[in-house]
């Protein structure tokens, strides 16, 4: 059966891709990765394509920790039709499966007819699948590839077409720009650029919007930003903090931080009725808020204790539970989306690591090394989280597995890069 | 005078629970002891000469407050500054902005609401010493750095409150 996947283009805003990319480097992978050959696509056209999408497949799946795939000179055929494979040629290269297609301009874009195979069984997995897309759509195609191979092997649902979010600081000209890029950080687009501080940038679980603080009226000030229209609304400007928007799963509230009254403390905004609910109550800082998966409490930071450290309290009352007894540093937690983990920034032998704590033994683990790290977010399968860490001195975004086993760091060509959010599934 | 020394001392306390020991001012901190005591000589005896008073209420050049690591107490050695800007606003009342930062370290919007702690703290004594200016608390967190750099001598640098 042949299914036609044409991909709407979600790049409308695309004429300020910005020309500097993060490129990606594997600092740790695991120690057996499952060897699969991408074989290059035979392509058909006669302008050369601007993109190489087995080379974009294979990084995908390299960078999950759970490939390795194989260099394409080292391979000993070149199939680009069923009755070109030759299992043994992969098997001697320990290959287990195998991915082949071909490309042909079709219209103004691309066709993508392409197989996979298992081939210690030597049985086709998928066979003859088209993907079709727009001329600037060949990354689109390659992750779309990559996610139906991953989740096909693994059984895990792939993530190579989800974006992630961050801020982006050019100290020379002082400007902070909030940036959107794939998950691996290529095409990244400038959102907003502003002379004074972005940052918390968040995407609401919908993916169609994002929230964030800017300073830009010289105080911070909370804003939704609608990333199809570019429309922003301003949702905050109490004097005093207003910052760590947090969007509730359904979409409809925020959890946020103000000072209004006196002191940092979280609160809920019925984004619909601009209702404030307020959901703290102690002298100590209460800030950095996120919704528990269940809609029905916020998990914060809280020095009420005497040093940050993560609480949860129920939104309608009845007290407030503290989460994390391990380190004096917990702070900027985020629920995994298994509701049954939390990942936070933990300070142990005074080094700041990002660290996962099961909520349910409160076993803490150390997933990160480096120092410095900050700013965890979830990839929305809880495979992989991004977070912010420094690189000689610059800000850099680096991505662990949750099981701590593969690390990969995305230094920026420019710029210090910091605060990264990943998207959820676009639908 | 003495009555409202003790006043003064007693709003400090009350107001900013936050204040490293309050008895530490009067007695252990022999900075702001001769601060306070060179303050009631100049109020008793320099009624006369106009001059040497405004010289005296002139806002201090130095404008910023240190602070320890996740901490917004202020320092005792930070009081004589403070008495000398609380002395100069009162005398000149303007608007004035306090600007709270921190380190790099720990997190960023935790680090804004310490930023802003410590700007409060600043603003608490500067009202109990009787200031009555329109004082605006902003913090920026770990945003800007006084020094750019990821070491002991730039945190402490940058852990800091600055009167603008």
């Amino acid at each position: 059966m042949r299914v036609v996947i044409v991909f709407l283009l979600a790049w409308l805003l695309s004429s300020s891709v910005a020309h500097a990319e993060l490129t990606i480097r594997i600092t740790q992978g695991v120690d057996n990765p499952t060897v699969i050959g991408i074989v290059p696509f035979n392509y058909t056209g006669t302008i050369p394509l601007p993109e190489n999408v087995s080379d974009i497949i294979s990084n995908d799946l390299r960078r999950s920790g759970q490939f390795g795939p194989i260099d394409p000179s080292h391979m000993l055929s070149y199939p680009s039709h069923q009755e070109d494979v030759i299992y043994r040629d992969w098997r001697l290269l320990g290959s287990e499966y195998l991915v082949i297609g071909n490309i042909d301009p079709k219209d103004s874009g691309y066709q993508l007819t392409y197989s996979l195979y298992d081939v210690v069984s030597q049985q086709i997995m998928i066979s003859n699948q088209v993907v079709v897309v727009e001329s600037n759509g060949l990354r689109d195609m390659a992750h779309h590839v990559s996610d139906a191979v991953y989740e096909l092997i693994t059984g895990i649902r792939g993530v190579f077409s989800t974006h992630i979010i961050y801020v982006e600081h050019q100290k020379a000209v002082r400007q902070y720009r909030l940036m959107r890029a794939d998950m691996d950080g290529a095409r990244p687009q400038v959102l907003l650029k502003s002379s004074e501080p972005l940052l918390s940038p968040t995407w609401s679980p919908d993916g169609q919007s994002v929230a964030y603080v800017s300073f830009e009226t010289s105080r911070p000030a909370i804003f939704v930003q609608n990333l199809l229209t570019g429309k922003r609304q301003q949702i905050t400007n109490f004097k005093g903090l207003n910052g760590a928007p947090a969007w509730s799963p359904d979409g409809r509230k925020l959890a946020l931080v103000l000072s209004k009254d006196g002191n940092s403390e979280i609160y809920t905004i019925d984004l619909a009725s601009r209702r404030f609910s307020r959901i703290t109550n102690h002298f100590g800082i209460d800030t950095e808020p996120t919704w528990a998966a269940d809609g029905k409490h916020i998990i914060f930071t809280s020095n009420r204790g005497g040093k940050p450290q993560i609480y949860r309290a129920n939104i309608a009352g009845g007290g407030v539970q503290r989460l994390t007894f391990e380190g004096n540093y917990n702070a900027r937690a985020q629920v995994a989306p298994d509701g049954k983990h939390i990942v936070m920034v933990h300070r142990r032998a005074n080094v700041f690591h990002i660290a996962s704590q099961e909520l349910g033994t409160g076993q803490v683990r150390v997933l990160t090394e480096t120092n410095l790290d900050e700013s965890p977010s979830i990839a929305p399968n809880g495979a992989l989280l991004i977070y912010a860490t420094k690189v000689n001195g610059k800000g850099a975004l680096a991505s662990v597995s949750m099981d701590a086993g593969t690390k990969f760091i995305l230094p920026s060509t420019s710029g210090d890069v910091r605060e990264p959010s990943w998207s959820p599934y676009f639908k | 005078m003495l009555n409202k020394t003790i006043k003064a001392a007693v709003g400090i306390c009350a107001v900013s629970l936050f204040l490293s020991a309050c008895s530490s001012t009067s007695t252990t901190d022999p900075n702001s002891a001769g601060v306070d005591a060179s303050d009631s000589s100049v109020t008793t005896s320099g009624s006369g000469i106009s001059s040497v008073t405004s010289a005296e209420d002139a806002a201090p050049s130095e404008t910023v407050f240190y602070f320890d690591f996740d901490s917004s107490v202020l320092r005792p050695e930070s009081r004589a500054l403070l008495n000398a800007h609380a002395k100069a606003l009162k005398a000149n009342p303007r608007s004035v902005r306090l600007e709270g930062h921190a380190d790099e370290r720990g997190t960023r919007e935790y680090n804004i609401a310490l930023g802003e702690r410590r700007a409060q703290s600043v603003r608490a004594y500067l009202l109990a010493q009787g200031v009555v200016s329109s004082i605006e608390v902003v913090s920026y967190g770990e945003e800007y750095p006084a020094v750019d750099a990821s070491n002991e001598y730039a945190w402490q640098q940058n852990r800091r409150v600055e009167i603008k």
